[in-house]
Parts: structure tokens; sequence; C-alpha cells
């Protein structure tokens, strides 16, 4: 940059031709310089250092020392990785189901009644609460001994389970949380779907005699795959990066039964100083996020054909 | 978002501080809770008075934001001072260059003499890498009103007496225990007596060392013992749903009688609840063991890296006067190791100290005296097995799975 005023007047049209001749290839490209350096230095090289690091023995100081892919063996033979990606599973089938109901509620709120933009914002409520709010709100509610669950379960002699210290629903009790946020923005992604709906072709759906769930399978659903196809991205993102509840709710406990990728993997980072060992968790979390991340930018691609 | 929040902050006073007077003194500490925050307060007043030319910049963090900011901040951005804790705790940083030699300060200020019960913990080979500001010893605090109504006239000393107590209480329809393991490190504190009252101080030492294997017999004898507890239903039901402080509502509703804990607790109980509280240390299990205590000890360190050394080693020298100590120590519920101060006159205190003077041996604690990533598998089977004992055997494996990788096979 400094030195482009020195240059000869000759080299200056030589470039200005040469920049005329290739013009549609390099404005975009000056373009994109900006943000792919950017991206390349916040993004792309963290990841590959990440990639790096899953190789050493490292305290997060001191020296590292290369071990090879010791880490992954470890990590192979982990119970609790096993168990932290099976949990994953969960979240990602499970978290599938705030798309469904957001659906649901969003065709509910879809009238024109007085009040109902208040009943919206309410049920909007929850996404904008912090989803560390969330955690220990539903984790009081939950508390076998003082918790309001227990509190209204107890008149009606019925035994509140302790949800986040059994093993065998504290995931499923984390995701339950989880789904109230995540339910209330699919719902707000429907809502302003169902905006752009064109009610002449509902009108002629009906007059040719759809109803109800034909009506809604054949001729909405359609007209909302943009609205899905966001949804499906937001929800399948959040299973993955579920962190904060857990973190929040049972820190992966008891004993690790509710641990998911992302909280072991910090857990390893921060609390037992094994940097390495959680950058292997990170490199196989990024591998499985990549399986997904092909497929949204495969259908990216194919969209962006079809436009053409 | 605590823990930016406090990196932000930490950094904005370090620019702050590095454009005022040349005198400033920044500490960074993790005595978040309201009496160690009063007490550090308190504690940099005072040296602000005796040193009016010096500033103290003191920033404030959470204990486990204190934990993650400070491996970056010891190598990045030092602070002049940090608090921390002696022991194991110590030695991974001196280890790894990062805290300064104040064997100097040790000396000059005469505290091999004045604090004889904290030179193990603060030394690496013969160097003092830190200077103590208070101890703590644990034990049982329990309702005493609670034990009345069970019909318990004096407190346990033996296991038996233990375990007859649990009884009474059980019969009374009180859990004799309360405990939140959602922390893990509450179930640790069992371990650690449980292992010192059964095996004695040297066994726990190696072990903590990562040189006796987690499925040695002696350790299987400890989770026996601790077992009898489990089977008679000592504790509180779904613990690992509670924090430390969320268990603490069982005792104050009268529902549990006792905690296996530590000072910092006393702060935390209601007024009238806090009343009824005593204090009774951990009962022997064999008399042919001696008395082994856990006493944490709370420091104050120089990082390596540290631009005003100096007076970083005048605030040492008077956190360590007697009277100085004495009263940090009060405002913190705790022990000062200056045996020239006084202990403050409450049944905790004088209670704990009695202890600690008694015994034949100290240690940490289980998560301050071993490998971190140990601790932590460790305490977690620790809390599985106070939830299923049946799964001792596998538990077991599991912590020896992870001392053999830390430590090697043996």
């Amino acid at each position: 940059m400094a030195d482009l005023p020195m240059m000869p007047a000759q080299r200056t049209r030589m470039t200005t031709s040469f920049f005329r001749k290739h013009k549609l290839l390099l404005m975009p490209l000056a373009f994109i310089a900006p943000a792919f350096a950017m991206f390349s230095l916040f993004v792309i090289y963290p990841i590959i250092q990440s990639i790096g690091l899953s190789f050493t023995q490292w305290q997060g100081i001191g020296p590292k020392t290369w071990v090879g892919l010791n880490n992954y063996r470890m990590l192979f033979n982990d119970a609790v990785f096993w168990t932290s990606l099976m949990n994953n599973v969960y979240w990602l089938v499970l978290f599938l189901l705030a798309p469904v109901f957001g659906l649901f509620v969003a065709l509910f709120l879809n009238q024109t009644v007085f009040g109902i933009r208040l009943v919206k914002s309410l049920f909007f409520f929850p996404f904008v609460v912090s989803q560390i709010v969330v955690g220990i709100i539903f984790a009081w509610f939950y508390d076998p001994a003082f918790g309001l669950l227990a509190t209204v379960l107890e008149p009606i002699g019925l035994d509140m389970p302790p949800i986040l210290s059994d093993e065998t629903l504290a995931t499923f009790g984390i995701i339950l949380a989880g789904l109230w946020p995540q339910t209330a923005y699919c719902m707000i992604l429907y809502l302003t779907g169902l905006n752009s709906v064109n009610p002449e072709v509902i009108e002629a759906a009906r007059l040719d005699g759809a109803k109800g769930w034909q009506l809604l399978v054949k001729i909405v659903l359609p007209q909302l795959r943009a609205a899905t196809f966001i949804a499906l991205v937001v929800t399948i993102i959040g299973a993955l990066r579920s962190f904060d509840l857990v973190a929040v709710m049972t820190e992966g406990g008891p004993y690790n039964s509710s641990n998911v990728l992302a909280y072991y993997m910090y857990d390893n980072a921060i609390f037992r100083y094994r940097m390495g060992y959680a950058s292997s968790i990170a490199t196989v979390l990024f591998l499985i996020m990549n399986v997904y991340i092909v497929w949204f930018l495969m259908r990216l691609w194919n969209n962006e054909k079809g436009t053409r | 978002m605590k823990l930016f929040k406090s990196a932000v902050c930490a950094v904005a006073l370090a620019a702050f501080a590095t454009s005022a007077s040349a005198r400033d003194l920044v500490m960074n500490a993790n005595t978040s809770d309201p009496a160690q925050k009063l007490a550090m307060e308190n504690l940099i007043a005072e040296f602000e008075a005796a040193y009016p030319e010096i500033d103290v910049k003191f920033n404030l963090y959470d204990h486990e934001a204190f934990k993650v900011a400070m491996r970056n901040f010891l190598v990045s951005d030092a602070p002049d001072l940090i608090t921390w804790n002696a022991g194991n705790r110590m030695k991974v940083f001196v280890d790894l260059g990062l805290f300064e030699d104040v064997s100097d300060v040790w000396e000059a200020e005469g505290l091999y003499e004045k604090m004889p019960a904290v030179v193990g913990a603060s030394s690496v080979d013969g160097k003092q890498y830190g200077v103590p500001y208070a101890y703590y010893a644990w034990g049982f605090y329990y309702r005493k009103d609670l034990f009345e109504q069970a019909g318990i006239t004096e407190t346990p000393t033996t296991w038996e007496e233990f375990k007859a107590v649990g009884e009474q209480l059980n019969a009374a329809g009180i859990t004799p225990v309360t405990i939140g393991t959602k922390n893990l490190w509450p179930a640790a504190g069992w371990f650690d007596f449980l292992n010192l009252r059964v095996n004695g101080v040297e066994f726990h030492a190696e072990l903590m060392d990562g040189k006796v294997a987690y499925t040695d017999p002696r350790v299987r004898a400890v989770f026996e013992k601790w077992g009898e507890l489990v089977e008679a239903d000592f504790y509180i039901e779904n613990h690992p749903a509670y924090s430390f402080q969320e268990a603490l509502p069982f005792m104050n509703q009268g529902n549990a009688a006792m905690y296996l804990l530590a000072p910092f607790i006393v702060s935390m109980f209601p007024e009238d609840v806090r009343a009824q509280v005593e204090w009774f240390p951990f009962p022997i299990i064999d008399s042919d063991v001696g008395i082994y205590e856990d006493a944490p000890t709370d420091s104050f360190h120089i990082p390596v890296n540290a631009k005003n050394k100096e007076d970083a080693r005048l605030f040492l020298a008077f956190a360590a006067q007697a009277d100085v100590q004495t009263r940090t120590a009060a405002t913190l519920d705790m022990l000062p190791p200056n045996v020239n101060a006084s202990v403050k006159d409450d049944r905790f205190a004088q209670g704990g100290f009695a202890q600690l003077s008694k015994a034949d041996g100290i240690m940490q604690f289980f998560d301050r005296d071993t490998d971190p990533a140990l601790a932590k598998v460790a305490m977690q089977g620790f809390q599985e097995f106070l939830q299923n004992p049946d799964r001792l055997d596998r538990i077991l494996e599991q912590i020896e799975a992870e001392r053999a990788r830390i430590y090697g096979a043996l």
C-alpha cells in the first residue's frame, strides 16, 4: 500500500488495463477480501490452531508436548465422551420438536383478535431472556424439595421425581428447559412466514375442497419452506452448541450423565487444564458439525443455481 | 459473561493503573464471598493508611472465574499481587515459574518462627512462594436444638457414637446430614476425613501424590466405612441437585441436623439458626491412628511478571503482622497463621483452633492436594458412590485409570 504512489506511470496504466480486463473477477474479490481477512483471522486460524493443539499435551501455560493421536485414542476409550456424544444425539433429535411446536403456536396465534400482539410478545418472551436465567428458573422448578413443581404435586399426593439429580432424567430435564426458548424462536420465524403466505392460493385451495390437515400440509407448509429451513438451521445449531443450560443446571452431572461434548470440552480445558484433550473433543464436535454444514451449503448452492 | 466482564474490568483497571502514579499496587483476588470481600477491603484500607503513598488497585473475581483468568493474566498482564491457595495448588504455578520466590520476606520478618504451621504448605524445595493470611479447620456444624429434640446430649467422638447419633436423629424424623454435591467438593471433605481417620496422614499424602492405587484394599476400607453411613440413610436425598449453599436450607428449616464444612458457612446461616449452631470435630474411627485434619490455607503470592514487586513485598510483610492477621482472620471467621495473633473469641474459631492445635498432621484439601483432573474424576466418583454404593468396583477402577494416566502405572 505504502509504495503505491511511487509506481511509475506506465505500470499504473498496465494495472488499470489489467484491472479492466478482469473486472468481473477482481471486483467481487476486492469486496470479499476484508470479510475474508477477518474470517480467516478469527475463525479459520483458530480452527487450525485448535486442531493442531489436539495433537499435543498442554496445560494452557508452559511447554507443549507432541503426543500424536494419543488424545484421540484416549477419547475413544473415554466413557464420558460416549455419554456426551449420545446426549448430543438426544439434544439433536428432541430439539427438532421446537420447529414443530413453534409452527403450531404460530398457527394458533396467527389470528386477528384484540390484544393478540400482547399475547404474541408474551409467547416470544422466553427467547429474549438469557439462557442462564432460563436454566436457573427451570432448576428451581425442578427442585425436588422446595421447587414449584414439588409444591404443586405434593398436595395431590404425587412425588416429584428428582429430575436433575437422576442420571436417567437429567438430560431430558435440561432439553425441556431448552425447548422453551427455542420454541419461541421458531414461532416468531413461522409467524413472519405466515404473513407472506398468499391468501389467494389458500382461497383457491378451499374452493377446490381442501380442508384442515390437507390444507396445512399441501398448501401452507410448502409456502413456509423458507421459514422451515431457517428454523431447522437455528435449532440444529442450538442443539449442537448446547452448553449454557448444561453448565447452569447440572454442570454435566450427576457424574457426567447429562454431559454434552461442548461442556465436556470446556470442563477439560478450564477445570482439568487438559487443553490438548479438550481440543480433540472440539475437533470431533467440529467434524460432526461439518456434516451438517456441508448439507446446508449444498442446499444453498442448489437454491442459487435454481434462481440463476 | 461474568468472566468477560471481570476481564474487561481488569484490563481497564490495569490500563488505568499504568497511567496513574508510579506506586500503584495491582491486586487480583478471588475473595468474592461477602465476608471475604469485606476482610480484603479492610486489609487494603489498613495498608493504604500505613503507606499513604501506595495506591492499591483491587480487582475482585468470582472463585471459578479467577481460576480461568489467572492462567491468562499470570502470563500476559500480571498484577503485582494475587490471592491463591498454599500447597499443591501453589506448586503447580511455582513449577511453571510463574510465582516469585519470597523467602526474603519470610527471612526479614522472621515468619519461620511466627507461622510455623504453614511453612510446609508455603514451600517448594525449601523456598517460600507465598505468605498465608488465613487458614481454617473443617468440622461438623450442627444444630443443638435438633440434637436435643432427638434426645442427644453429647456430641459424638467415636465412629460408633457418630452412627448412634445418626440413628437417633433418623428415628426423630430428622435427616442426620445435609450435603450439596453439585459442587462435588463437599463430598471430597468426607473422603479426606474418612481416609485420614482410617489410614492416617502418610497414606493419605501418598494417595494424593498418586503413589497408591485407588483400587488398594486400604482405599476400599474407607469406602466401607462411608457405605455404612449411606446404608443408614445419613445423607439428604437428591444431594446432586444442590450446590453447597442450596443444601443449607435443609438445616435452616430443621430437616437436617449436621453439615461437614468449613467456617465460610458461618456467615450464611440466618441469625436465629446461627444461635443454635455449634461445632464438633470429625469423630475418631481408629484410636491407633493419630488426629489428622484438613486445614486449607489461603495466601498472597507475587507473580513473577509483576511490575511493582517492591511494594508487593511491603504488602506481604504487612499482611503477616500479628495484629493485622488477627483482624483479617476474625472477619473471615478463620484462623490467623501468625502465632502471636489472637483467635476470634467465638465457638467456631476457638473450636477449630483447639482441634488443629491437637492435630498430629495437617493436609490442605482433596482438590488442593492432588492433580486437578484426578480430583475431578475422583469427586464425581464420590458423588456416584453416595447415590449408588453398589457401583464401588467400577467407580474405583475409573478413578484408578485416571490416576494411572496422570502419575503412571505402579
